[in-house]
């Protein structure tokens, strides 16, 4: 018998599961909410749902930019689901996956394009494309025969570079010395003027037919590895990434397990290159790069690892988000959503909160007449965008007309100084210290970080940052994923 | 007990650069015997199993399952012909439930490739089936311990005691023919403990598997064991009845040594 166990649990019950349903229940905050709200929906219905709700996107809209970003999100959750079979499942830590969506996206270049005057339509050339990705995944695989970790980090990342390196100075080939040199992938100058996708002699040319072309794949590859999870070869994947000697021993073909893996990876990413590059109707060296792989890697641990639906739903948070931050209106309107949220959540109890959201209102003000009374240059700066709230915020923030930038800049490396502070006080101080740090971050954010449109550029990835070292922070295991136990 | 040879090591030897691990060691285990592997700290039992399971190849001598030379075989193949065991230190698939643990390891036994599965074609249907069934009945040998609603919790969730059971019930899932436990009762308290040797007794009187176990704790070498067989610096020093065993001056030499066994 185990030893006497405390009052709460009943005996031959361990205290984590007699504890289980408490825990789940006790997720808090919006998190949980979610959480609670997506486990309670079987997982063909989320498909269903999500596939039916994004069929409506383009019924609801003809903007060719809101649908080019839906295509794009779709891409990118292809992407993520595709890594998450090497990543997530087989555990098998694979930096040069870009590489496989180039080579699609190349691939496809060579069979439909004036390039070498090959027009295969798309169901000859994606069946081909699919099986020499997943082959090119293969050869690649072979190096996790004998390299674990951060070896085979290192050796995949050089085949991402390898890639590019290739690509970039494929334009002058020749096969040792022999049959005179060809232009293989146009060089830096990539290969332009594909062929849209036409399969089965239709020719889709709008965005709206892309849109559901992607849509249309990325439900194929999702319910494919639904079904390849659960089944012999997706638990012997799991058993692989969770201890691939035990594995072995049980009787799963570890090496050739992780073969696998990287061969569906890749050929998924392969797809996804074909379709991609049919729409952006041409193929560049530099889109397939480490930049891209990490915005992969953002999607899929934001989402969480080894999630289906937490890749899917990773790249639709990171992609829309990043989207969003384009406007500065909409960038406003997310920065200011945002710190309302986490004050909301995070400052309780509710009489703190009230002190905190007047205190920023009053202490607005009292700055704004000060400076307005001292400097009046100081608040006649022009809000950047525009719109209703951003002119409402003018008799609220300091916004000067002219060295706003420069001002900025000093006033940012206040800011992280400020931030840095309010982590070291504690108690009351630290509520009396949050009002100047918001308020000084809403000044740096108006006078620095949207002021100009590069500045935008730069702030979109600033916040993307920022927002996953949050979210990180608050569920290390992702949006969707399940926390892992590494070593107990 | 002089039933059919199921294993068989013939001068089996293995080294570790200088070091000589094991030397020379013959070892018979007969079909459907309890077979206790004893011995100091360091004195190779492990390596044993490593060597039985193809974790490693010997450097010298045969191993034979059943008449078939095994001896650099890869692990999983000798896993599919029939040897399944646990480990000293845990090696449960954590992030896994429990069902799916036992699961995993029906991989050696069963057909269905991944396109099957996908097309979830009526093969890989039955198939599928038949593992879902399998990993019950496995779970259902330890009562209700691993039963119910503990199916669908993580691996990681269970005790310590309910995590060497689980080991047990994975590895009897692979359809072993022998079963190689590396010290099943190492951290378990006085009950468990009887517990677990009632458990091994039970395992080859009603599941019929063949069992070389290795054990410190003598009260369970004592009740499991038809055989015991003594180690010490990878040569094998006595082997017989427990009771013969026991009381071999070299076995005792080497657990207490030289000055206790004279002095005796």
């Amino acid at each position: 018998m185990e030893p006497r166990p405390p009052e709460s649990t009943r005996i031959g019950v361990d205290e984590w599961v007699a504890s289980a349903a408490g825990r789940t229940s006790g997720h808090a905050g919006a998190f949980g909410l979610l959480r609670r709200l997506v486990d309670r929906v079987p997982d063909p219905a989320r498909l269903a749902i999500f596939v039916a709700a994004a069929a409506l996107v383009p019924v609801l809209t003809s903007d060719q930019y809101v649908l080019r970003v839906g295509f794009d999100t779709l891409i990118f959750a292809l992407l993520a689901i595709g890594l998450n079979v090497v990543v997530g499942l087989a555990g098998l830590l694979d930096l040069g996956y870009v590489a496989f969506f180039g080579f699609g996206a190349y691939a496809y270049a060579i069979l439909s394009s004036d390039h070498y005057g090959l027009h295969w339509p798309a169901e000859a050339s994606v069946p081909v494309i699919v099986v020499a990705t997943a082959i090119v995944g293969l050869l690649l695989g072979l190096s996790s025969w004998r390299l674990l970790g951060d070896y085979l980090a290192i050796v995949t990342l050089f085949f991402l570079q390898a890639f590019v390196v290739i690509t970039t100075n494929g334009n002058d080939v020749s096969f040792l010395g022999f049959g005179g040199s060809t232009d293989l992938t146009g060089g830096p100058n990539g290969i332009p003027g594909l062929d849209p996708f036409t399969i089965f002699g239709l020719e889709i040319d709008s965005e709206r037919g892309y849109f559901y072309l992607a849509l249309v794949a990325a439900s194929i590859v999702t319910a494919i590895l639904y079904l390849a999870v659960r089944s012999r070869t997706g638990r012997a994947w799991q058993a692989v990434r969770e201890d691939p000697l035990a594995a072995q021993l049980m009787g799963m073909p570890v090496n050739r397990l992780k073969l696998l893996a990287f061969a569906f990876g890749a050929g998924i990413a392969g797809l996804t290159g074909s379709i991609q590059s049919a729409l952006s109707a041409g193929v560049f060296p530099d889109n397939y790069d480490v930049p891209l792989l990490i915005t992969v890697y953002a999607m899929l641990i934001l989402g969480g690892v080894g999630s289906l639906s937490g890749a899917i739903l990773g790249a639709i948070v990171v992609n829309v988000s990043l989207e969003v931050l384009r406007d500065a209106n909409q960038a406003r309107w997310l920065f200011l959503f945002a710190i309302l949220i986490t004050l909301v959540a995070k400052v309780r109890p509710w009489p703190k909160l009230v002190a905190v959201l007047g205190g920023l209102v009053g202490f607005g003000y009292a700055m704004h007449a000060i400076v307005a009374a001292t400097w009046p240059a100081g608040t006649k700066g022009e809000p950047a965008g525009g719109d209703a709230i951003g002119r409402a915020i003018q008799s609220w923030l300091i916004h000067p007309s002219h060295s706003a930038l420069e001002i900025g800049n000093y006033a940012f490396v206040i800011l992280l100084l400020a931030v840095l502070g309010l982590t070291l006080v504690r108690g009351v101080w630290r509520t009396v210290a949050l009002v100047p740090t918001i308020y000084l971050a809403a000044f740096v954010w108006e006078n620095r970080l949207i002021a100009t449109v590069e500045a935008q550029a730069a702030t979109r990835f600033l916040v993307l940052g920022a927002l996953l070292i949050v979210l990180m922070a608050a569920r290390p295991q992702g949006l969707l994923g399940s926390s892992r136990v590494e070593i107990v | 007990m002089t039933s059919k040879v199921l294993l068989e090591l013939r001068g089996v030897s293995k080294r570790f650069g200088g070091l000589t691990v094991i030397d020379r060691l013959d070892l018979v285990v007969n079909e459907g015997e309890v077979v206790s592997v004893i011995g100091p700290n360091g004195a190779g039992k492990t390596t044993v199993f490593n060597l039985v399971t193809g974790v490693y190849p010997p450097d010298a001598g045969d191993l034979l399952l059943d008449g078939q030379s095994i001896a650099g075989l890869a692990p999983h193949r000798i896993s599919t012909l029939g040897v399944a065991r646990t480990f000293q230190t845990l090696r449960l698939f954590l992030n896994m439930t429990v069902k799916e643990n036992v699961m995993a390891a029906a991989y050696g036994h069963t057909r269905a490739n991944v396109f099957q599965s996908i097309l979830r074609t009526p093969a890989a249907r039955r198939e599928e089936r038949a593992i879902q069934a399998l990993a019950e009945e496995k779970l259902a040998f330890f009562g209700q311990r691993l039963m119910g609603y503990r199916w669908d919790q993580p691996a990681y969730s269970l005790s310590y005691a309910n995590r060497r059971r689980l080991e047990i019930a994975r590895a009897t899932a692979a359809k072993p023919r022998i079963l190689l436990l590396d010290e099943p009762a190492a951290g378990m308290n006085p009950v468990e403990t009887h517990e677990m040797s009632e458990l091994i007794a039970r395992l080859r009187d009603e599941g019929g598997y063949t069992i070389l176990v290795i054990e410190h704790d003598m009260h369970v070498v004592e009740g499991i064991s038809d055989r015991v067989v003594a180690l010490d610096h990878g040569i094998k020093i006595a082997e017989g009845s427990f009771e013969q065993v026991a009381t071999d001056g070299r076995v005792v030499e080497a657990y207490l040594g030289l000055r206790t066994a004279e002095t005796k």
